[in-house]
């Protein structure tokens, strides 16, 4: 551990004057300035936990922008950028099975996250409000299902006897409330002020329009969190796949993809003399295998930045006042 | 539930239904008036209450098949009744104890090395002053936090695996290579890394919030008393994250025996299942993969039972400790 406790861009002597400064970087009144072994232990720790996550998706994704030819120089995975090309995207994306997989994926996660968000949104709203008719009963029966559920095997047999085994809906419905989320949800639709929605009451809104034109309006940071919560669960899920259509390769999304033909390393059905499932399939070019690591990393690294700065609200109502 | 309330206070509810037209005094409102005045709001709850209802409540009917010899053909209310033979069965198989024992010890390990690290990381990073820095530091150990398991662990097969860059630097510098990915005997350290990779950084959120609650001028004082940065830390901010610890523990014991499921779906192939197997992943595979529902219902029914006398233990323990846990005492 370190020895001291605070890295400042500001210099030790600007210490002094840092009283009754609000900004975040300068240092409170009672910090001593830092000791140069403290801040330099303190620096190289935090770097290491940076490079752990960042340098793998570095390597990933320079190795899918690289000929095969650096790849071989390079003796596996590629470091430094040396020859680059988007030749195993194109190729990736000429195989049929990867772009259906995309396609049922990005499917299944607008309308899960579509159908999940109208639902715990209105769930949430329904419950927020204070002293309605059996709001507290209500909540009970969600969060009792946080605590005690049926499990595995009785979750199956309720979604087959439904006739989800094949179809897309049992890759959406089973999991598209979220206790956890309509938690977050409710507690922000709680503080909305009570004096704003009895105005729009007294103007003549009803519930449907005070929830779409005042709550809405007043809760987009969490909305937009939760949304993504959601669209992540969606994106991510391979396991109600594995369950519900393991053997239809047509029906995959691409979290199933990424796990048979890189994780499992069984052939690209597109590539020479790889017919899917075969033993004998050759497995895919290290490139191609890494554009489809990345191509399930985009849409995240798309809305990420834009949702990142609200996730400690989001998460705090959650946890916290849940 | 909700009758002994008093109406006429409800913050937003239509004030002409509750107050009396001639006195502005409030009215009681029997149940049936509620029901009206707040017909909009129940029928908003209705498709979250309707699909828990059918995916979370039925299933808990559906547990009876462990009760059964079930029959996929005949369903549940047509099964052969079979009492606790499955569960006689189970306690008679040594690959459930192997999965069972596997779940304990990979708990256990997760625990002692999972559980200190996003503390001691929120405390790390509490110090450093400069607000872009640390937003850039939280923006990139979150970012795992949404990976799926698919991608963490390719991930790690890329960078620690046979074919992976750690084996062929070994390889080029003529070392021997050493397979992190398949080794049955190292599999708790991997997973264990695994899930500190995935979920570490997301973990610290609490503790931030925790350690951004604490009273400034508490460390103020502490200062001008002469307390040193180590006494401070000791003095005011553990026991300023004290209630969050024993809350986030208590969530840990409680889940203990749901290690991380797909995680260990994924990879029990390449560890082989006498120490990849856990409880969940056991009832999967004799349970659905082998079409014996019934065991599969009874592993995972023997989970249930255990996991929620832990959380109550867990609580308990909690308020032993004069915390809040879950719930208050």
């Amino acid at each position: 551990m370190t020895n001291t406790l605070s890295i400042s861009p500001t210099r030790a002597g600007a210490a002094a004057q840092a009283r009754g400064n609000k900004a975040g970087s300068a240092r409170p009144p009672w910090e001593e300035p830092p000791t140069v072994v403290g801040q330099t232990v303190k620096g190289l720790t935090l770097i290491g936990v940076v490079a752990v996550v960042l340098v793998p998706i570095w390597i990933i994704l320079v190795t899918s922008f690289s000929t095969p030819g650096a790849i071989n120089r390079a003796g596996g995975l590629v470091i430094w950028p040396d020859g680059l090309t988007v030749e195993p995207y194109r190729e990736m994306l000429l195989d049929p099975t990867v772009r259906t997989s995309l396609l049922v994926s990005l499917g299944i996660t607008l309308i899960g996250t579509a159908v999940s968000m109208a639902v715990s949104v209105m769930c949430a709203y329904g419950l927020s409000r204070p002293r309605s008719f059996a709001h507290r009963f209500l909540l009970l029966l969600l969060i009792v299902t946080m605590f005690v559920n049926g499990g595995l095997i009785p979750t199956f047999l309720v979604v087959t006897d439904l006739g989800g085994y094949g179809k897309y809906w049992a890759l959406i419905l089973p999991s598209a409330v979220s206790v956890f989320n309509i938690l977050i949800l409710r507690a922000f639709y709680s503080e909305t002020s009570g004096e704003l929605i009895d105005a729009a009451r007294l103007d003549g809104a009803g519930d449907w329009r005070i929830l779409w034109s005042v709550v809405l309006p007043t809760s987009r940071a969490v909305t937009a969190v939760v949304a993504l919560f959601y669209a992540v669960g969606y994106w991510n899920a391979f396991f109600n796949v594995m369950l519900y259509m393991p053997t239809d390769s047509q029906k995959w999304p691409l979290q199933y993809v990424l796990l048979t033909y890189v994780n499992r390393g069984v052939g690209l059905p597109g590539s020479v003399n790889a017919g899917f499932g075969s033993a004998h399939a050759q497995t895919a070019p290290l490139s191609l295998q890494m554009a489809v690591v990345v191509l399930t990393l985009i849409p995240l690294l798309i809305v990420y930045p834009f949702v990142q700065k609200h996730f400690r609200t989001g998460v705090l109502t959650g946890a916290i006042k849940g | 539930m909700d009758d002994h309330e008093r109406p006429g206070q409800g913050r937003d509810r239509p004030v002409s239904v509750q107050q009396s037209q001639d006195t502005g005094r409030p009215v009681q409102l029997n149940w049936r008036m509620r029901i009206r005045r707040d017909r909009t709001l129940l029928l908003m709850t209705v498709p979250s209450i309707a699909l828990l209802l059918v995916f979370n409540y039925a299933p808990l009917f559906g547990l009876a098949t462990a009760f059964q010899d079930y029959d996929p053909l005949v369903g549940v209310w047509h099964s052969q009744w079979v009492g606790f033979d499955q569960f006689r069965q189970l306690f008679h198989d040594a690959q459930f104890w192997d999965s069972l024992k596997n779940t304990i010890y990979l708990s256990f390990v997760q625990l002692i090395l999972f559980f200190p690290i996003p503390i001691v990381l929120a405390l790390l990073l509490n110090t450093v002053l400069s607000t872009r820095v640390r937003n850039f530091i939280q923006s990139v150990v979150y970012l795992p936090h949404f990976f799926s398991w698919v991608l963490t662990i390719t991930i790690f097969q890329q960078m620690l695996g046979g074919a992976g860059l750690l084996n062929q630097y070994l390889r080029s510098h003529g070392m021997s290579t050493w397979d992190i990915m398949t080794n049955p005997h190292t599999f708790a350290l991997l997973v264990t890394s695994q899930a500190v990779w995935k979920e570490a950084g997301w973990g610290i959120i609490v503790f931030l919030a925790a350690l951004a609650g604490i009273n400034r001028e508490l460390y103020e004082a502490a200062a001008a008393d002469g307390a040193g940065r180590w006494r401070r830390m000791w003095h005011i901010t553990l026991p300023g994250m004290r209630g969050v610890i024993v809350l986030m523990l208590v969530l840990r014991l409680g889940n203990a025996l749901s290690v991380g499921f797909e995680q260990f779906l994924i990879q029990r192939d390449a560890v082989g299942h006498s120490s990849a197997d856990v409880l969940d992943t056991f009832s999967f595979y004799y349970g659905i993969a082998t079409n014996n529902y019934s065991y599969g219902a009874a592993a995972g029914l023997f989970k249930s039972v255990i996991s929620l006398l832990l959380i109550w233990g867990a609580n308990k323990l909690a308020h032993a400790f004069g915390e809040d846990g879950l719930y208050r005492k």
